[in-house]
């Protein structure tokens, strides 16, 4: 096997070393009942070129190459080339979570980087080093939210993410922490304020609404923290994607940010590894989840950070923890910290208005051939569309004849938006694309 | 006599921040071939930002330095052995980073038709398959990001099966040597905790466990091996006193690496586990994740998986969502993907026997650095070494210095420490956990450096206490950081208003 670096010499001198003659010794104190005997069931041992070859074989088998335009949480967007190189480099890319601070300067610099851009891209006090994606900060942060107020029943829009909202349903469930929806406005997409009026009380921990929401509609975050802390309850913002954040005014009447920054260097993957990222007042902190990097110096004064306010974690507090989480996201992190060095203040502004520029041209072409927007609600990047008698699969079927993604369908999550699509534009779209996939929207 | 290492420069780096001046580029965008909209017309001037402020504007060649410069402060499995115990720091296979980045794979969006995904469904089917053949469990979920996150789910599908037979129950045990993830885990799936206590061979007290489980108890988190490295040779007993009454036996499996090919969790009455792909299957660690952490179950337990579920009819795969029984979704999409991928990778590098020599040189490197040191170092537990050994500081703490001055101290030889204090049920645990991608000449190097601190603890033992003394940034004061926290940089003026 070529990832064992030793000779069998090597080995026979290490197992006489032990005073065995075999490596079977090294087993012969496990029960015999507990023993495998026979080989594994997995077939031997392959070359690189074989591996090579079976993923390729398996990556021709998915969509590739296809103008696409999916969004719905996962977003493409174009990746600057540097990010790679940096973020696999062997230093990053094959250290441990850096508990020894001493030789894990590196990646501690960076998640400060990290925490930092976070903050300052939310308008938040304090970030964590990580979640592990979007869906699952979510219910961290309804947690999170539950011990700061000690209420219970979380309100969440039903304009977040369907597949969060599942996910927070999994978790409140069992957390004996009740979850409610809330409306949406059929006209705008935002959120129908009556409908939350009328299910906030005095037991809501938080609420919970994202913007740009799953309709790719910019919410009125300030009117819902308004009448949520009106109820002592919290607010809690998700996004979805990043790039919005270039150039939409952060929810700083949030008292909880979380979301998701697979936009930032992170290809759709199929869906993962991506990174979660929760933020929060300053006031909030120790009641936060995951991991925390904090600046210090050492013991000759030069600037050092360290993994720090670990009490609130499971290695250290147990049943009694803010979160079981361990493992985060670090690596991601570190590609969007890369990103956002990249592009910088001015270029997330620049990206954030070609992405608004790219969705509403496409808007407009499929509203010129027929197709029509749903919701009247400002939109950034994504939008819902209702098909103009020809239907949203049969637009999708033309469209992939065309070797075109179309957007997503929604009536798998939204039963009564039967003929809609969400469709997204991004910066890598381009105009002749969209052209052709709005062609498709004609009767 | 220090020999793996000699010092060599490093080059100082500011903050980004400090990098930052207003009108430098990284990027460049092409032109827009739309016409341009005005924010503030399309989402109303009160949703646009005027702009972001403090964030970082640097030039191209300086982020390559700012990173580059950065990584040298780091060390890596790719720089030499990494023992931290517990966690399997194994050689990351450089293919695994490859293939993931195939554009077909890398580039497959999760909503993307399911006739066009075909490839990305069979990374998860096939990789399913292997991993019920290693663990000799009947069905796995792919869902979970961790190894918390899969005991997290493995819990709730116990509560979901128990719930099911009309009772959740109250209890979940844990012995004292558990992971810290194990409690706070049963705890957010709303179990209390009982912690079970360790015999004097470090595992599982038969008898107490015969006392604490009655219909209270869900279920026992074990860890087998368990985290002092010793195989619980009892389990298929601890499986039957759980069952008995009812109850689930729960395994962590971050100590795969010492089993696969040799015994099965399956086959000892394992009811279910967790993997860490980014352990016993080689995916890297990045600092910190993604990783992954697939759960595995037996049959009674399959109905309540997360939603959805991979079918196949005719050779064509499709999700499925009816599960009226399923606990839910515990992420959204298809779980850690690309992590997936490299895992897999690394089964069909090995095949079934490469895995089997993998899981024996594993245990070869860990007994033969237990041999090396053990006349040095107090073994708190003298039952066989699986993967890993664990030993206490007891007689160097009577020259006052501890593990994590011992731990520091490897650093000057040029070896990333061991798990530090861990397990709790040793007093100054030194966890050694070397895998099995280290040479015999490395694990000489490392012995070597363990018994010449041995020595230094009792000829100079300040030296230890104050190490490292050749790092780049010497001993980090972790108890200001904690007292006044820090958490995100502050421009100059700002720091000076929160001063005033
Ligand atoms: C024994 C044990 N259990 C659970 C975990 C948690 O796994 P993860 O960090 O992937 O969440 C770890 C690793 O840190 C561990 O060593």
């Amino acid at each position: 096997m070529r990832y064992l670096p030793k000779s069998p010499e090597e080995r026979r001198q290490m197992l006489a070393a032990l005073g065995m003659g075999s490596a079977e010794e090294l087993f012969s104190h496990l029960p015999a009942d507990v023993r495998l005997d026979r080989p594994l069931d997995i077939p031997s041992g392959k070359s690189e070129y074989e591996i090579v070859q079976y993923f390729n074989g398996l990556a021709a088998q998915n969509a590739n190459g296809y103008p696409s335009f999916l969004g719905a949480g996962v977003y493409r967007h174009f990746r600057p080339v540097v990010v790679d190189p940096l973020a696999t480099r062997s230093e990053f890319l094959t250290a441990y979570t850096p508990y020894q601070a001493e030789i894990s300067q590196g990646v501690l610099t960076t998640i400060f980087e990290f925490q930092t851009m976070v903050t300052q891209l939310t308008g938040m006090d304090v970030a964590n080093a990580s979640m592990y994606d979007g869906s699952t900060a979510v219910p961290e942060a309804g947690m999170m939210a539950a011990r700061i107020t000690r209420r219970d029943k979380l309100l969440v829009a039903r304009t977040v993410h369907p597949e969060y909202r599942e996910v927070l349903n999994t978790y409140g469930r069992h957390q004996t922490l009740p979850v409610e929806t809330v409306a949406y406005d059929a006209e705008s997409g935002q959120l129908d304020f009556d409908d939350l009026d009328a299910k906030l009380d005095h037991e809501t921990a938080a609420v919970i609404v994202q913007s740009p929401n799953f309709f790719g509609v910019v919410d009125k975050t300030r009117e819902a923290a308004e009448l949520a802390h009106r109820y002592g309850a919290l607010l809690v913002v998700i996004f979805t994607e990043a790039v919005s954040l270039g150039l939409l005014e952060p929810a700083c009447e949030a008292d909880i940010v979380a979301g998701e920054m697979q936009s930032f260097a992170h290809p759709p993957s199929y869906g993962g590894p991506f990174v979660g990222v929760l933020a929060t007042r300053q006031k909030y902190v120790r009641q936060m989840p995951g991991r925390l990097v904090g600046e210090t110096v050492d013991s000759e004064g030069n600037r050092a950070f360290c993994l720090t306010l670990a009490t609130r974690e499971q290695h250290i507090r147990r049943a009694k923890a803010t979160s079981n989480i361990c493992t985060n996201q670090a690596l991601i992190a570190l590609m969007a910290t890369i990103y956002m060095s990249v592009f910088g203040k001015q270029g997330l502004r620049e990206l954030a208005e070609q992405n608004l520029s790219k969705a509403h041209y496409l808007a407009d072409e499929i509203g010129r051939n027929g197709g029509q927007r749903v919701f009247s609600g400002p939109f950034f990047n994504e939008f819902v569309v209702r098909t103009n008698g020809v239907g949203a699969a049969e637009v999708n079927r033309r469209a992939l004849d065309e070797k075109i993604v179309g957007g997503l369908p929604l009536k798998k999550f939204y039963p009564e938006l039967q003929d809609a699509l969400l469709v997204c534009a991004t910066e890598v779209n381009n105009r002749d694309e969209m052209d052709r996939y709005a062609a498709q929207f004609s009767g | 006599m220090i020999r793996k290492v000699r010092s060599h420069q490093t080059q100082n780096e500011p903050l980004l921040f400090e990098r930052s001046s207003p009108g430098k580029k990284g990027y460049q965008l092409p032109p827009l071939d739309v016409p341009g909209v005005a924010p503030a017309e399309a989402l109303g001037v009160a949703n646009v930002r005027r702009e972001i402020e403090g964030f970082p504007e640097v030039s191209e060649v300086e982020i390559i330095r700012h990173f580059t410069r950065l990584s040298t402060w780091n060390y890596a499995i790719d720089l030499g052995l990494y023992p931290l115990g517990s966690c399997t720091m194994k050689y990351n296979p450089r293919l695994n980073e490859f293939v993931a980045r195939i554009e077909g794979l890398a580039q497959a969006h999760p909503y993307q038709p399911e006739e066009l995904a075909q490839g990305a469904m069979r990374v998860q089917v096939q990789l399913e398959q292997y991993l019920r053949e290693t663990t000799g469990m009947d069905e796995v979920t792919l869902q979970p990001a961790a190894g918390a996150h899969g005991e997290q789910t493995g819990i709730l599908l116990i509560r979901a099966y128990l719930e099911a037979q009309g009772d959740a129950r109250r209890k979940v045990l844990i012995p004292d040597s558990a992971h810290g993830t194990n409690p706070a885990t049963a705890a957010i799936a709303g179990y209390e905790v009982e912690e079970i206590k360790s015999n004097d061979q470090g595992m599982i007290d038969l008898e107490a466990l015969e006392r604490a489980v009655d219909d209270s108890v869900a279920a026992l988190m074990v860890t087998n091996p368990n985290t002092v490295g010793i195989f619980e040779k009892d389990i298929a007993m601890v499986a039957e006193i759980l069952h008995t009454r009812g109850a689930q036996l729960y395994m962590d499996g971050a100590n795969m690496n010492a089993l696969v090919g040799i015994a099965r969790p399956g086959d000892f009455g394992v009811d279910v586990m967790h993997l860490n792909l980014h352990k016993t299957f080689s995916t890297p660690h990045g600092g910190g994740g993604p990783g992954a952490g697939p759960v595995a179950v037996k049959k009674h337990l399959a109905p309540h998986l997360p939603v959805p579920r991979i079918e196949e009819s005719n050779g064509i795969l499709r999700y499925c969502y009816d599960r009226e029984l399923s606990i839910g979704r515990v992420r959204a999409y298809f779980g850690n993907f690309g992590v997936l991928v490299r895992a897999l990778a690394y089964i069909l590098a090995h095949g079934g026997d490469g895995l089997r020599n993998a899981t024996i040189d594993a245990v070869l490197n860990a007994n033969y650095i237990r041999m090396g040191i053990e006349d040095r170092y107090e073994l708190p537990y003298k039952a066989p070494s699986m993967h890993e050994c664990v030993f206490s500081d007891d007689r160097q703490a009577r020259s006052g210095v501890r593990t994590g001055d011992i731990a520091k101290r490897l650093i000057d030889y040029g070896f990333h420490p061991y798990t530090v204090s861990f397990p709790l049920i040793v007093r100054g645990a030194l966890m050694i956990e070397p895998t099995e991608t280290e040479s015999k000449q490395e694990l000489d190097l490392f012995i070597d450096a363990l018994r010449s601190i041995a020595d230094e603890v009792e000829s100079d033992p300040e030296l230890v206490r104050s190490a490292p003394h050749t790092t780049r940034t010497k001993r980090v004061d972790e108890t200001r950081a904690a007292r006044r926290p820090v958490l995100h940089w502050k421009a100059p003026e700002e720091e000076k208003q929160a001063a005033d």
